[in-house]
């Protein structure tokens, strides 16, 4: 015991040491370039061919988008100022926007009036979108059809005006009637409606179109980008309540509706969306009236809805199966009726469920509206590959078109994707 | 008190055809019958009128009439002389083969593209994340198109391969890829047994039948013995015996040789010519139709759940084999339907061709023979016809692959 006090301790740790920096290869950049990029020797060959995949794009890309040339009026003077560097020639998007966007028929004094549309658009759509907005707004989306065709197409205002009116007619009735029988309300409103467009088609005078206030411009002279707009938004808005009708009367307990949306929705599903184009071109015209000219919009609106409809009806169908049997059970012990059952307590969950399908099907609609070209419609691939690229201009100008294209069918694309997974998590109220 | 009564046993009324529950489906019925006739009546009556207007039948004779227009692309003999008929199955072969080899090379980039995007590797994972997304995005209409301006704008023409100094080369002298079309080499049998090459053709895939039961005979014996003994017999190189003996005994017996494509004159002749927009389409159906089929079989591996490759990984298998014998037989349940309806869209996609000039059915049947002989509705029928008909045999194939791998619960 006594030497022990004696001799002295070498060595007593008097306070806890401070804890040393990890590694400098076990933290920061370094650590996570070698977790994530250089772990194993495929990951290193991985990430040096991806590597060598990216040097090769940038290297023959940005050069060529860096050079541009943004003003010229031909190839050939693109060429000139490019003096043999690589470069592209945007000039030609600067030149030909106006038919890019709007075709190469449309008024040039009337542009404004597209882009009056567009405008009002995104404000007609922003309470459809995002519904923390003011329910009020949406009675000015309810107008939106109205002005849009009066902007786009001019003429009277008496025929969208007629047509509002139709509409407003048959919303009264419904409003009336349906509050005992959905079906007698259904069934008078649609009378309604068409006694009052009869009555006001007749009042509208021939020559209404003459000394209007916007001039009137026919279907064939709307192209470009707008037409894929107009197709994309026309067809997706009209074929959502056809495909919900389509869906309901697909789950139908009457053989009769069930087999005839079954067969309607099979059919179409079935056969490539050129074929109805096709339809829509050469065949349609065989089954209106005889001296009754509907114009080549008009039918391929007609065919590409039913053809979206189709597809929407089986993502809605979808939705209506994940439902738990309890929630149509538990309507019908409230004493709901079919119309009220299905508007209160199915369909909304039903749809919530849908969303991401119904937006897949949207962004496939809004890319093959590009199919119009095939039909000799001058929709913006139409226009590339017809006026622009035939002209002497800009004959051989390739890349830059096509490329511009792609970028404008992407933001929208990627735009509306990214859109429906915000809903989806905005929606989501289950805790998973 | 209360007192029990009968339902009324009321008289029939009028008003119960739309307030009874028992009678108002039937009416609706009724309703919904009549309102189809009509307008099919309607419809009907509408055709009868414009076509005695334009002085036209019905009639589907002129499929027997000479078409007098050439087919570049066939893989039957036709010429200008043959019939529309020839000519609509030289589409429907078109068809076919563009669509059989999209879906093959689709599901390579798909499941290639899929895996690694959800590899370790940052990098990687976000290049195919950039891949998918760009392509989903964008119309394949838009990428055919820009792949058969490569075909066509960017490729080199057969004279820059001419001369003594010449701007381009073939590739290891066997293929010349030029603005007509790229040209591979053929195999060719000198000494068929068959005069008919695809007889010969036909033998060749006979005997691969025959290796592919003997490759599985191979392995039930090598099971077998595992089960017995506890010992696995090495059976790789057995099983390469009988892939390639056979074949390559077949080859040399019937001559093979390779007819290689040469210049002669202004164009390649000689060896395969695979078209443009048979390049144009095949390909940008394949890149599109991939980008969607990388996101089934991303979410197909990412359904299985984590606890599977953790217990495989705990039984101590290595990664590879955690991925093929736990992980993708569960996942190709979730992969697989999904996989067939791409596969069914890009069939319809096919249809497409029409914008490149590839002479599919769309393209001939429902374009030239149409123009040429202004019958649009028996064209348009039939077209509808034949894409119907191939898509309920795709989803039957579909209902019936589910059926199988349904999971037996009670």
């Amino acid at each position: 015991m006594a030497d022990q006090t004696t001799n002295p301790i070498a060595f007593v740790a008097e306070g806890t040491i401070p804890p040393s920096p990890p590694p400098a290869n076990q933290t920061g950049i370094v650590k996570w370039l070698r977790e994530n990029l250089f772990s194993g020797v495929t990951n290193t060959i991985l990430t040096l061919l991806s590597l060598i995949l990216i040097y090769v794009l940038l290297k023959n890309t940005l050069p060529w988008i860096m050079n541009g040339v943004w003003n010229a009026n031909s190839l050939a003077e693109c060429r000139e100022i490019l003096a043999g560097k690589t470069g592209a020639c945007f000039a030609v998007l600067t030149e030909r926007w106006p038919q890019l966007i709007y075709g190469f028929k449309y008024p040039d004094e009337a542009y404004w009036r597209p882009n009056l549309a567009f405008v009002l658009m995104l404000v007609a759509l922003a309470p459809v979108l995002f519904f923390d907005l003011p329910r009020k707004l949406l009675v000015f989306t309810a107008l939106y059809p109205f002005i849009a065709f009066w902007l786009i197409w001019g003429g009277s205002i008496l025929v969208p005006l007629v047509a509002l009116v139709g509409f407003i007619a048959a919303g009264a009735v419904f409003q009336k009637l349906g509050r005992n029988s959905f079906a007698a309300g259904f069934f008078g409103a649609i009378v309604v409606a068409l006694i009052v467009w009869n009555i006001g088609g007749a009042l509208i005078p021939e020559d209404a179109n003459e000394g209007a206030m916007l001039t009137a411009v026919p279907s064939r002279d709307l192209g470009g980008f707008m037409l894929n707009m107009m197709l994309g938004l026309t067809c997706v808005s009209l074929s959502v309540p056809l495909g919900i009708a389509l869906a309901l009367g697909r789950q139908s307990s009457m053989p009769l509706i069930k087999w005839v949306c079954v067969i309607f929705i099979e059919f179409i599903r079935g056969v490539p969306l050129i074929t109805l184009l096709f339809v829509a071109s050469v065949m349609l015209a065989y089954f209106f009236p005889p001296d009754s000219t509907v114009d080549l919009f008009l039918r391929v609106v007609i065919m590409i809805t039913m053809f979206s409809a189709a597809y929407i009806a089986e993502v809605i169908r979808g939705g209506l199966a994940a439902l738990p049997r309890g929630q149509y059970e538990a309507a019908d012990s409230l004493g709901l009726d079919y119309p009220q059952a299905m508007r209160l307590i199915i369909l909304p969950q039903a749809l919530k469920i849908s969303i991401p399908g119904i937006v897949n099907v949207a962004v496939g609609l809004f890319k093959d509206t590009t199919l119009v070209s095939v039909i000799s419609m001058f929709d913006l691939v139409g226009m590339i590959r017809g006026p622009i690229l035939a002209s002497t201009e800009w004959n051989g100008v390739y890349w830059e078109l096509l490329g511009f294209a792609a970028l404008l069918f992407f933001v929208v694309c990627y735009g509306i994707s990214q859109y429906s997974q915000w809903l989806e998590r905005r929606l989501a109220t289950d805790h998973r | 008190m209360s007192t029990m009564t009968d339902p009324p046993k009321a008289d029939f009324r009028l008003s119960m055809l739309i307030n009874d529950t028992r009678y108002r489906s039937l009416t609706f019925q009724v309703i919904a019958a009549i309102a189809i006739a009509l307008s099919i009546w309607y419809l009907g009556n509408n055709l009868i009128q414009n076509l005695r207007a334009a002085g036209l039948n019905i009639s589907y004779t002129f499929l027997g009439d000479p078409s007098g227009y050439d087919i570049n692309q066939r893989l039957i003999e036709y010429d200008s002389q043959s019939s529309h008929g020839r000519a609509a199955v030289v589409g429907i072969l078109n068809t076919l083969l563009v669509a059989f080899l999209a879906c093959i090379t689709a599901t390579v980039f798909g499941v290639i593209a899929g895996v690694l995007r959800l590899s370790n590797n940052w990098l990687v994972s976000k290049l195919m994340a950039v891949y998918v997304e760009i392509f989903r995005n964008i119309p394949v209409l838009i990428w055919i198109i820009i792949i058969f301006t490569i075909m066509t704008a960017v490729l080199p023409g057969p004279r820059a391969f001419r001369g003594d100094n010449p701007t381009s080369s073939m590739l290891f002298d066997l293929f010349a890829f030029t603005n007509r079309g790229v040209y591979i080499p053929g195999p060719h049998f000198s000494s068929g047994f068959f005069s008919a090459a695809f007889l010969n053709w036909l033998l060749v895939i006979a005997v691969l039948i025959g290796s592919w039961f003997a490759s599985r005979e191979v392995e039930k014996r090598a099971t077998l013995q595992q089960e017995q003994t506890g010992q696995r017999p090495k059976t790789g190189l057995v099983k390469l015996g009988v892939w390639l003996v056979p074949v390559a005994l077949l080859m040399v017996l019937m001559g093979l040789t390779w007819d290689v494509p040469e210049l002669k004159g202004f164009n390649f002749s000689g060896g395969i010519k695979i078209g443009g927009p048979l390049i144009a389409l095949w390909f940008a159906l394949s890149i599109y139709t991939g980008a969607f089929i990388a996101e089934n079989v991303r979410a197909g591996i990412q359904a299985i759940s984590k606890g599977q490759t953790e217990a495989a990984a705990a039984l101590g298998l290595r990664p590879g084999r955690i991925m093929n014998l736990v992980i993708l037989p569960q996942a190709l349940r979730v992969i697989i339907p999904p996989l067939i309806s791409q596969y069914l869209n890009i069939t319809k996609n096919s249809s497409l061709a029409i914008a490149v000039g590839y002479a599919d059915i769309t393209a001939t049947l429902g374009g030239i023979t149409l123009n040429q002989t202004g019958r649009a509705i028996e064209c348009v029928l039939l077209l509808m016809l034949f894409y119907l008909t191939a898509s309920l045999l795709i989803s039957m194939a579909m209902n019936v692959y589910n059926a199988s791998v349904k999971l037996k619960e009670r």
